[in-house]
């Protein structure tokens, strides 16, 4: 039902690097729990609303006022490594 | 008695009349987690000064308010007794980790809703309490701290995902504890640690500051010694926020009137799918002591049916793993948390890193669910699992509309067995998820629930009874809770290690 090949574009698109060892492992793993949840397959679901969301709210909106927000440097603290007051990631575009 | 054995309502009361004070307590706790804590590890950090207003200053404002206040204004009461929380809830200041090894350093810049409604009530939080890493588990076993433990059998686990606040308030290492709740990780560890436990509805208290698992089931709720303290605590930590987009705007009740001890001419379901095979005999036997209590006490029995029982455990892994695989895809190394690189370049430069930080920040079973999550929504599957996830939700929903209609409350063993024993179910998901079973469904539909010690199994591990009511009807869950309770006596019970 789910193979190897699948297992790994998963981890690819969650951006989780699985060692060789490990894709036996989590591919067994998602085959039993996707078995398990096939037994969805049974319910009748024709002309069923899905349900996103168990309040009825619908859109939430309020004035567009100015507030104050977080401090820029307690935010900035966080980040493994940052340059000009800015997130700094690897660089992927060629100067 | 020892002071760390108060409930929050005795302890308010001994501090009112100035036999005791929140310095005093805090003491007593110190001191009994430096006996307890290394066997049972609920905590994975203790608060060198409580976060909160100095406990002279609150015990003062205790004092004066009591002296003022008339009994229905108890809501308004500070409260100066400690209490301890999940540690996926935001302290400015203090490290907030979800017991990840991917968010290990992250100092919260703000506070959660319900903390700063602790500190408006005087609450002083003295400790951050152990969990499955991102609330992914229900036995505190994927934290990255280490397991904990039940304290009435350390070869236990506590439950989980709030294993740590149930163990904690189980083993009187705190007086009271929030947790949050997923799919029953308030309910199943307070059962599993002879604990009260409450998830209460959805919308009913904010999110704002709770690391979000599954947006549209995760609750903050209340872990306690018994039934009135729940009640306080909600009084503190309910009420709509503007913060968070999906908090009610309903006006909150004083929950401590409900405590009434009558239940006299209330309608209560008992839903046949909920003791199927696989429950226990010995839970089945005590849940059915329960209801013969609920029976004398003047309630209606009756029998129900919510037909689509049988789908929740397979809806719910849909859902709350795809709403967990989105919400997590934020770790990634630039804002926060730890960031890695491999050794070899794999892809480019920028990929590499999010893998790699991932790969080593998140445990095994946060990789299994932000996978499974993944795939469910992946191109080609989504309406095969998400969608169809989400019109099954609908069912289930619509299954508890349906009895409601006719009963006023429902009751369920909550979880089918007793604690089972550390590493029992670890290398086997699908029985870990199924522990859940009786739990999952309140998420779903958004229905409040509450779990409340009925009994003990021949091994001496305590039994939890479910209540479920409809969406915003916690005054009922809590009557029906407290006219249980104060029938009984096994929520004076304490563990070996309390």
């Amino acid at each position: 039902m789910i193979s190897k090949d699948d297992v790994q574009y998963i981890a690819h698109l969650a951006r989780i690097h699985l060692a060789p060892e490990e894709i036996d492992g989590l591919t067994n793993d998602l085959e039993a729990i996707l078995h398990y949840i096939n037994k969805l397959e049974k319910v009748s679901i024709d002309n069923i609303e899905p349900t996103s969301h168990v309040l009825a709210l619908h859109n939430v909106s309020r004035q567009d006022s100015v507030q104050p927000s977080l401090n820029r440097e307690d935010v900035m603290n966080f980040a493994a490594t940052q340059k000009n007051g800015s997130f700094s990631v690897p660089q992927v575009i060629e100067s | 008695m020892n002071l760390h054995h108060f409930t929050a309502h005795q302890a308010l009361e001994k501090i009112s009349t100035k036999q005791t004070s929140a310095k005093d307590i805090l003491a007593a706790l110190g001191k009994k987690i430096a006996e307890t804590d290394s066997t049972i590890n609920a905590y994975v950090r203790i608060s060198e000064t409580p976060v909160c207003p100095s406990s002279e200053a609150s015990q003062k404002a205790s004092q004066e308010a009591s002296q003022k206040a008339s009994p229905s204004q108890t809501n308004q009461l500070p409260y100066p007794v400690p209490i301890a929380i999940k540690d996926n809830i935001c302290i400015r200041g203090h490290e907030t980790t979800c017991s990840s090894r991917i968010l290990k350093g992250f100092i919260a810049p703000y506070d959660a809703t319900v903390v700063e409604r602790l500190q408006k009530a005087g609450v002083p939080i003295h400790g951050q309490t152990n969990m499955d890493e991102f609330a992914f588990g229900s036995s505190t076993e994927t934290s990255c701290y280490g397991p904990s433990r039940n304290p009435w059998n350390p070869d236990c686990v506590p439950g989980g995902s709030s294993g740590g606040s149930a163990a904690a308030v189980g083993a009187h290492e705190a007086i009271w504890a929030l947790g949050s709740d997923t799919g029953g990780s308030i309910r199943q560890p307070a059962s599993f640690c002879g604990v009260v436990g409450m998830k209460p509805t959805y919308g009913r208290v904010s999110r704002y500051g709770l690391l979000a698992f599954a947006s549209s089931l995760d609750q903050i709720g209340p872990i306690t010694k018994d039934v009135a303290d729940a009640a306080l605590l909600m009084n503190i930590i309910a009420g709509y926020d503007p913060r968070d987009s999906t908090s009610a705007d309903i006006p909150v009740p004083d929950y401590t009137r409900s405590l009434i001890k009558d239940i006299k001419g209330l309608k209560i379901g008992i839903p046949k799918e909920y003791f199927m095979e696989g429950i226990d005999p010995e839970v089945n036997q005590a849940v059915q002591e329960a209801l013969q209590i609920l029976k004398n006490s003047g309630a209606t029995i009756r029998d129900v049916s919510l037909p689509h029982t049988e789908y929740c455990v397979a809806t719910y892994y849909i859902v709350a793993t795809a709403e967990a695989s989105s919400n997590l895809a934020r770790y990634d190394g630039v804002q926060y948390g730890s960031r890695h690189y491999p050794a070899q370049p794999r892809r480019n430069a920028l990929i590499d890193m999010y893998e790699e930080t991932r790969t080593q920040g998140f445990g095994k079973e946060a990789k299994r669910r932000i996978m499974l999550g993944t795939y469910a929504l992946s191109s080609g599957y989504y309406d095969a699992y998400y969608l169809r996830g989400q019109k099954v939700r609908t069912l289930i929903k619509s299954d508890f509309e349906n009895v409601f209609c006719d009963c006023d409350a429902l009751i369920t063993p909550t979880s089918p067995t007793t604690a089972f024993r550390i590493g029992e179910k670890m290398n086997d998901p699908l029985a870990m998820y199924l522990s859940d079973i009786l739990t999952i469904s309140a998420n779903l539909s958004g229905i409040p629930a509450i779990s409340v010690p009925c009994g003990f199994s021949k091994a001496g591990l305590p039994i939890g009874l479910q209540i479920m009511t409809k969406a915003f009807d916690e005054e009922t869950l809590f009557r029906v809770a407290y006219t249980y309770e104060q029938n009984t006596e096994w929520h004076k019970q304490k563990a070996p290690l309390a």
